[in-house]
This record gives C-alpha cells, structure tokens and sequence, in this order.
C-alpha cells in the first residue's frame, strides 16, 4: 500500500504582497511556501503511514526549484519525491496540469489499496480544480474537502464539508481526496528527518519520461493544450486614501451599506 | 446519443445554469445564477436554461423562471436525492454531450468545485474557477475594467465581435485579477462564487412561463463508486476571531453603556455574520473576555471587514487589525488616529450610529 | 572558506524558525509571566529531536553537530529565552559531557535517557562559596563500598527542578584543590537526592532554577563521569561548549529584539514620519544588526570549530562574550526607541532585555570570558 501525494510550491500571499509599478505581481520579493491545503495533505498521508507502515511519495509539477519544497516533504517524513518538470510543460491551466499530474501518476502506479491525496487548493490560483481533474483522468472516485479521514482496510470514511454542515462519505481505495486545514495540524520537519531527506530517493520526471503515456500530447499539456487562456490580468485599485463619511445620520449609513454592497464587500 | 466533440464550438448553442438544491430546496446561488445568466443569454441572443437534479425537483424548477430562466431541465431519479460526484458528473456530462450549451455556470459552493471541474475533465474542456465577474460583450467589459482596473483601455486594442465568455475572477489572495476565456471549446464553463452576483426581481409571470423539460438519462447503482452514508446540518460553529471575515470591535467609546455599546456591537455583527471583538482596554475593564482581544497583546486579524466603534486606534490595537481588507471606524473624535488606517470613517456617537448602520446594511442585503 | 550554511543547516534554522513563530512565541509573554515551565513545548523538541540533538543515533539522537543545536537554540531565543536556556543547558551541559567523557555503558544508559526518554538534563557546578571560583567547591562525595555517598547544595542549578539526570560535580579529594574535583552522573531517583529552594529571578522566568541538596546521597560507583578526580577538567571542557550554546541564546534575544525594533520603528509616527524615518533610529538599528552579523559569525566559528574536534576555548568565550554584551545593549537600545511602550510588558523589550541580562553573568561573567581570552594570547 502507498499513499501519493500531490503538493505545490506558490509564493506566500498571505502576507504583504508587493506590486511592481507596471501593475504586475512582484513575485522576486515574494517567498515561497508548501501551498498550505497541501501540507494538511501531507499530514493526513503520514499519519496513515504512522499506523500502516505505508510508503509515501510526494509529487510536485514545477520548475526545478520546486526540488527544495520536495526535500522538506521527505524531511517531515515522506519516504520518495517525485518532480515533474518539463518546458513542455508550461503554461499548463489546470485541465492540462492535471493531465500531466495523473501520467506521472499513473507512471509510479496506483494499486489497488492505494490512496491519492490533494490539498483542497493552492493560494496562487485558488482554483481547487486539479484534484478533482486528476481524479477524472484516473478514472478514480474523488471525495473533496475532508474535514475527518478514517481507514479502515480498504474502506475509507470521509467527512466532506459543506457550507451548511457536512456529510459522510465511504469509498473505497483506490480513491483520490482533497483535504482542507481543518483536518490536522501538519508536523514540523524533525531534526532526523532533516538529515535524511537527502539520502532519500528524488526523481524526475521530464517530457521524455512521460511521453508515451496516452495522456501526454502536445494538444493536451503545455499553454497550447490548456483549453483556458488569460485574457487580460490587472490589479485592481491600490486602496485610495480613506474616506471621510460627512454626516453621522441615517443617510450616511445607508450610503455606507450602498457602497460596501456595490463593492462586495458585504 | 449524438455525437460530442468539444472542440466543434459551432455546434453548441445556449447558457445552462446548474441550480443546486440541498433537502429538496433551491440555493439562494441558483438565482443569482439565474439571474446572472440571463445577461449574458441575452448578448449572445439564446436561450438560458437552468439544470436541476433531485429525486423529485419538479415543483421547485418553475420558480428559477421567475429570475430568468426560459426553459428548466429536470433530472429526477431516487439515486439523485443527495450530491454524489459519481451521479451528478454522470447525469449532467450526459445531458451536456446531448444537448450541448455553448456555457455552464455552477455556483462556486463546495458542492459546485467538487463537481465543476470532474464534468470539465470528462468533456475536454475549460473551466474558470471562482468568478466574480461575467461578460460577453466586449463595451460591457471595457467599462468593467474602466471601473475595477488600472488598465489604459482606450489605449488597447479590442476585437469588438469577440463572443467569449470573459469570466474574471481574482487570483493570488485577490492581489491579482485574471480575465479568463475558453475559446477553443464548449461548452465554457465557470464556477461563480456565491453572493456576488445580483438577483434580478422575482417574476411570476416568467416563472409560469417557465418550460420544464425532462431530458434522456440513464443512471444505475453501478455508476456509483461512493456512498453517501448521512448528510448532517451543523449550526456554525463559533468562529474565533483569526478565521472570522467580519468583526466589529468596540473600545472605550462603550463606557457609559457597556452593555448596551456590547448588544449594538453584537446586533451588527450578527446582521453580516461575524463576530465581537474589542480592544485592550474593554478586556482590561472586564467588559469582554480576553479571547475577544485584538491587537498586540490580543489577536492579530485580517478580516474581510473590521469595524472599529469607540476604538482611538492606539499604535498596540492597530498592530492587531492594520491589514484587514475594509476598515470601517466610528468615533466622536474626528482625529482619532483610528481615522489615518479607515477606508469609510463616520464621526460620531456609535450608540446613535451603530443601530443606524445595522439597519442600513441590512436594507441593503435584503434589496440586493 | 565558505560562510554558507549547509543544506542541512538552512532546512534546520527553517524548521526551528516555523517551530518558533507557532508554538513558542504565542506562549513566551505568558511563560515569563506566570513563571511556569514550558513542558509541552520541550516535550515537542524532544519529538522534533532538538533536545539532544548532537547524540548520535546509536544512543537515540539525530547526530548533528554543535552548529546544528546552536542554530536551534539560536532560533528559539529570539521569542524566548527561557525555551533557549532549557535546551542549551540539556545539550551542551549534560548531553555533551556524558557523550564525551562516559563509557560505553554510562553512554548506553543515559544518552538514551535524554532523547528519546525524554528525560531532561542539567549540570551541577556552582555554589554558594564557589561561583567563578570553582575550586573551592565543598560538596563532597565519598566512597563508601560499592557506592559514594554525596554531601552538600548546588546553587543557580538551570533545569533544576525538572531535571531527571544531572552532571555533578563533587570532591573526592579536598586535600588536592581542584585536582581532588570528580565528576559523576546523578539520577533524581537517587536516595538523598533533593531540589531545594526555586530561585525568583529577574528574567528567564520559565526556565527553572533550583538548589539542589545532596544528603547522604547514594551514586553507584559506576556513576563516576570520567576518572577520579579529573572533575575540574572535564567542568571547563563542558563550559566551553556550554558557551557556544549562550553565544546563541544572546545571538538570538539579539536578533529577536532588532526583530521587533525594525517592525516597530516602520509603524511608529510621530513628528508626521516613521521613526525608522529618523537618521538616530537608522544609525542605532545598524550598529545592532552589524552586532549581530558579527556574533552570528563568531558564534558559528565555535560551534564548527568545536564540530572539527579543534581547540575552541577562546573562540567560544569571544562568542560568549561578544553575543551576551551585545543582547544587552542591542535589547536596551530597542527598549529605547519603543519609548514607554518598550516599558510595559505590552510588548516584549522589557523582557527581553531581562533575559539579556544573565547571559552575561552565567557559564562564566563577562569577566571570567576576559580572563579565557587572555590566557589564551600568549601573554605569560
């Protein structure tokens, strides 16, 4: 039995975020971070193998940089780390992101008593979309936002969350789940861990690596196989200098409310 | 069943809306959809459709009539009663293969980006994550932009025939907004997040207009590889502050009526679904618990929005809650330092105003 | 010469910096109120594998070097003190010596004890009459049969009322001076073995320093650390390292408050700009970062060259000493531009600049790091 887990290295916007005169993302000045679903991720995989013994492999597509994010992941307890990276790659939206992702996946193998396991997702695109497309690609039944997990042999009990509650889910391995924070809290990297995270086994896996399997064609990875395409990106206004409401009446307030509903705010 | 090739971008006609519904009822969403999809049915001079699954939805599809949709197709079997991935993916990928709209719309709940972007990779086609912002016609969006950028865009060059969908949705934790178009396949797809989009006015005329149709499907236990054991409604758990997305604190400006400067406080947080928090010197009176504190001996807070009733704006409270997204105070000191961080700042007595504003923004909800 | 760190050592100051922001920073201003000892946080550096980290993992450690655990340390102290003194003390004061100076069997026995055992360690030196002067020690340890029986207190004894296992240190022979000094490995359990007054301290409130009195105190034979009556040797020889292990705690306290008065300064305005904004505020702030670039450098300088299994004992009391001077001027410094703020224990300068305080007292005064670095100069 192993587990696979799906993990993204993104700049950390959780901070301060720099913009460059131009209006572009200053992501020189930004650092970069686990994307943090995926850390619950990593947890959820490494308590099962606390119980199970299992094996765990993180992947990552990203450029070769990426390497560093995978090392922490076998410093904290994973057991191998694959990266995909490619030119032919890039530009990939999520349709084609996750087509690569399931060929690499499928090139490590999925067994019967398998598990695959995202992080809801990434704080760069926010798009929680890849788990589910690799899901479809690997033809494997999904269950999104685990707030619980429970494994009991090859049955695994899901709590699912939804807006308004939750709902239990059974299925069985193999399955692919997307986790969100609320399932754990993600351990530090221990000090042996650190020691041995560069004895352990990091492969890559490039175009040439991938080539043949069905998944992979020109037409379907890479920014010509990406069925979306940024039309225009922008920022939206710096936040002006405060405003000063005149008056302290009836009409000031409602004017307030008008303005923060026509600004979404709430 | 007719032949599907998402690419064949001629052959698909029509903006469908999946309308969600939880225990036999429509989500507040699905109007908005509705609603939504209606504009963007009329640029492009089609029809709009709402998509329904339940084990008995019939009575409640004509009522999405009365905010737009011309036409429902309902989907009614047993196996369909609560959202599994497996049958909804199945039901609707099959009726889009047949029908084929040229654009989908789901609202961005957990239940839609669960089953977004499963349809998306069984059709081969895009899907925008999250929107926030729908067009067609491009004049429409050049006003947008004109509005909601920095983008010179009487310096740009526009195809004036474009008739993508641009599905615009922020990116990076909303520091970055990305305009995102699909224009190779069909049918567009987008999740659109909840609450954003208005709901046009009830009409019942169109809602008795409203044409229900029951497309072809087939759906059996073997397409089912999960199982939905319970479905549990939990009352919201008591947000603490860090995770809250509004927060109204109070300060000292409470101190001729600290409980009733509390309720005013509470009453306006529960009228935008957040929470009450205070600054240092309400927790050292005693009048709230140290858990509601803000600042640098409290909480540090990032919320959607933070309004601050009677709070000075000591460097120490403002080390708490500088980075929240809006910051609204009120104070009867006009040159409270609070004043320097607000977006909307009112000068006056939060026991007069508070109450005022709680009104105001419910008005304002319920009218939108 | 390369001054950049090893891979290993980026991962390790990265992983004790996140471990820092989120665990021991939310509960460092209420350890130094209260007083009480951070258990569940050493608890977790025993899972992380930072208390005892240098033991090899023969014996239950992870095997890093001495940079590894002054990084550690290093990153701790930065929000707390208290949590850099409690690890500094078990690594370099009991874990160290037992690893150098022990047998096989004592190795077996106790270094397993204080890593994955979790038991806490701690050194017994000083005491009441015996401070820099360490030879005029009177606790005394007899042998009686198969087994010594030990009288007399320790004083100042960090770790002392949490510790399991201590390193002790005892004559057995008065009539030698500091050549009648012998070291032994003492259990709490032991018979006669008592943890006397909890000294009320101005900072370094949560870690925990007690007497410790020994009464008729029974230690096995076997317990002896080292031979008989090379106690005073293998005491200095622990200082030494001990040293590396406060030049990083005073590193960190350093870093940590210029932390702070950067943060601070940015947001503070008055007469209309930052006071970051101010060249005296720019000027200060570069004397302190330079200070602290220059006893990273001198902190690490020890603790590799100790790593090498070279001759450090000028080199770790010119860190020792460079680091804790600088800690107390760089936390006064930064108390100052906070103002009144800085006074108040709204914000954290007033106690870091009380922990700043000991480190230029304990494991050797500033005054005694002199006298180190000048015997080592070749000036007699």
């Amino acid at each position: 039995m192993k587990i696979i887990v799906s993990i993204k290295q993104v700049p950390d916007t959780s901070g301060k975020v720099a913009v460059n005169p131009d209006g572009t993302l200053n992501r020189a000045s930004m650092q970069t971070i686990t994307n943090p679903d995926d850390m619950n991720a990593l947890e959820a995989a490494l308590k099962i193998k606390d119980e199970t013994g299992c094996k765990v492999i993180v992947i990552t597509m990203g450029p070769p940089p990426a390497a560093s994010m995978l090392r922490e992941a076998l410093a904290m307890g994973a057991d191998e780390a694959v990266l995909v990276s490619g030119r032919e790659f890039g530009g990939s939206d999520t349709y084609a992101t996750s087509q690569i992702l399931a060929a690499a996946v499928q090139k490590i193998g999925v067994d019967p008593d398998d598990i695959v396991i995202c992080g809801r997702q990434a704080i760069d695109g926010d798009t929680a979309q890849v788990g589910p497309q690799m899901a479809e690609k690997l033809r494997l039944p999904q269950v999104t936002y685990a707030a619980q997990i429970h494994k009991d042999g090859n049955e695994i009990t899901v709590q699912r969350m939804l807006e308004d509650g939750y709902m239990t889910v059974k299925v069985k391995t193999p399955c692919l789940l997307t986790c969100i924070k609320e399932l754990n809290k993600p351990r530090y990297m221990s000090i042996g861990g650190i020691y041995s995270a560069y004895e352990k086994p990091l492969v890559t896996f490039d175009y040439e690596a991938l080539k043949d399997s069905p998944l992979i064609d020109p037409s379907t990875i890479g920014l010509k196989g990406s069925p979306t395409n940024i039309f225009k990106s922008f920022t939206p206004p710096q936040k002006g200098e405060g405003i000063m409401l005149e008056g302290n009446g009836k009409e000031t307030c409602e004017k307030l409310a008008s303005i923060l509903v026509e600004k979404h705010i709430i | 069943m007719s032949t599907f090739n998402s690419a064949d971008i001629g052959a698909f006609k029509d903006v469908w809306v999946f309308c969600e519904q939880r225990e036999g009822k429509l989500m507040p969403t699905d109007f908005e959809l509705i609603s939504k999809g209606r504009d963007l049915a009329d640029e492009l001079g089609v029809n709009l459709c709402g998509l329904l699954l339940g084990d008995d939805a019939d009575g409640i599809a004509k009522e999405l009539g009365g905010y737009g949709a011309d036409k429902v197709y309902v989907c009614n079997h047993p196996l369909l009663k609560v959202y599994t991935t497996d049958g909804y993916a199945k039901v609707i990928c099959d009726v889009i293969r047949d029908l084929k709209p040229e654009a989908f719309l789901i609202g961005a709940t957990n239940i839609g980006r669960d089953l977004g972007p499963r349809c998306a990779a069984r059709l081969h086609t895009g899907l925008c994550a999250d929107c926030t912002h729908l067009d067609v016609d491009v004049p429409n969006y050049i006003q947008f932009l004109r509005e909601s950028s920095t983008l010179d865009v009487d310096s740009m060059k526009w195809d004036m025939g474009d008739r993508n969908l641009k599905m615009t949705r922020p990116a990076f934790g909303g520091h970055l907004m990305a305009t995102i178009i699909c224009p190779r396949f069909r049918p567009c797809m987008a999740t659109v997040r909840p609450g954003v989009m208005k709901k046009n006015a009830f009409d019942q005329a169109k809602a008795d207009a409203c044409e229900i149709v029951h497309p072809a499907f087939e759906l059996s236990e073997g397409d089912f590889q999960t199982e939905v054991t319970e479905v549990v409604k939990a009352a919201k758990k008591l947000v603490d502050l860090i995770g809250a997305d509004y927060i109204v604190s109070v300060g000292r400006g409470i101190s001729k009526d600290v409980e009733g400067g509390i309720k005013l406080a509470e009453e306006l947080a529960a009228e935008l679904g957040g929470v009450v928090g205070g600054s240092r010197a309400t927790i050292d009176s005693g009048w709230l618990s140290a858990d509601h504190q803000v600042g640098q001996t409290g909480k540090t807070v990032h919320p959607k929005v933070y309004i601050a009733l009677g709070i000075s704006g000591a460097i120490q409270h403002k080390a708490g809650m500088q980075d929240s997204e809006c910051i609204i105070a009120v104070n009867k000191n006009d040159t409270a330092p609070i004043f320097e961080i607000a977006d909307y700042g009112i000068c006056g007595d939060l026991f007069k105003v508070t109450p005022l504003l709680t009104e105001a923004i419910r008005a304002a909800k319920a009218a939108k | 010469m390369d001054f950049h760190l090893s891979r290993e050592h980026e991962l390790i100051r990265k992983m004790m910096a996140d471990f820092t922001e989120n665990e021991v920073k939310p509960i460092a201003a209420e350890t130094d109120k209260t007083g009480a000892y951070p258990r569940e946080n050493i608890e977790k550096l025993f899972d992380l594998g930072v208390m005892g980290i240098c033991v090899p993992k023969e014996y239950g450690g992870a095997g890093a070097d001495p940079l590894a655990s002054a990084i550690c340390i290093e990153e701790l102290s930065k929000q707390c003190a208290s949590t850099g003194d409690i690890v500094a003390t078990h690594n370099g004061l009991c874990c160290d010596p037992i690893l150098t100076h022990g047998t096989e069997e004592q190795k077996k026995k106790y270094l397993p004890m204080l890593t994955t055992g979790r038991k806490v360690g701690a050194f017994c030196l000083t005491e009441p009459n015996a401070g820099s002067d360490a030879s005029k020690g009177q606790t005394e340890a007899k042998l009686v049969g198969d087994h010594y029986v030990m009288n007399g207190s320790k004083i100042f004894i960090t770790n002392g009322y949490v510790a399991d296992v201590f390193v002790v240190f005892a004559m057995t022979d008065k009539s030698k001076g500091t050549r009648g000094i012998s070291a032994f490995i003492v259990e709490s359990s032991f018979p006669g073995f008592s943890v006397g007054k909890h000294e009320e301290k101005m900072g370094l409130h949560g870690s925990p320093t007690a007497e410790i009195v020994f009464t008729d105190c029974i230690v096995p034979k076997e317990n002896m650390l080292g031979k008989e009556g090379k106690g005073f040797g293998i005491a200095m020889q622990t200082l030494d390292g001990g040293r590396i292990g406060i030049a990083a705690q005073a590193l960190g306290i350093a870093e940590g408050a210029l932390n702070e008065a950067k943060e601070y300064t940015k947001g503070r305005v008055q007469f209309g700009r930052p006071i970051a904004a101010f060249q005296n505020t720019q000027f200060t702030l570069a004397d302190m970062e330079l200070g602290c670039q220059a006893g990273k450098l001198l902190t690490y300088r020890a603790a590799v060259m100790k790593g090498n299994g070279e001759r450090y004992t000028k080199e770790a009391a010119e860190a020792k000493l460079f680091c804790s001077e600088h800690a107390m001027k760089t936390t006064t410094k930064a108390l100052q531009m906070f103002g009144g703020y800085g006074y108040t224990k709204d914000y954290p300068m007033e106690r870091m600049m009380r922990d700043a305080k000991i480190t230029e007292i304990y494991e050797g005064t500033s005054e005694v790091q002199r006298i180190v670095i000048s015997a080592n100069m070749g000036l007699r």
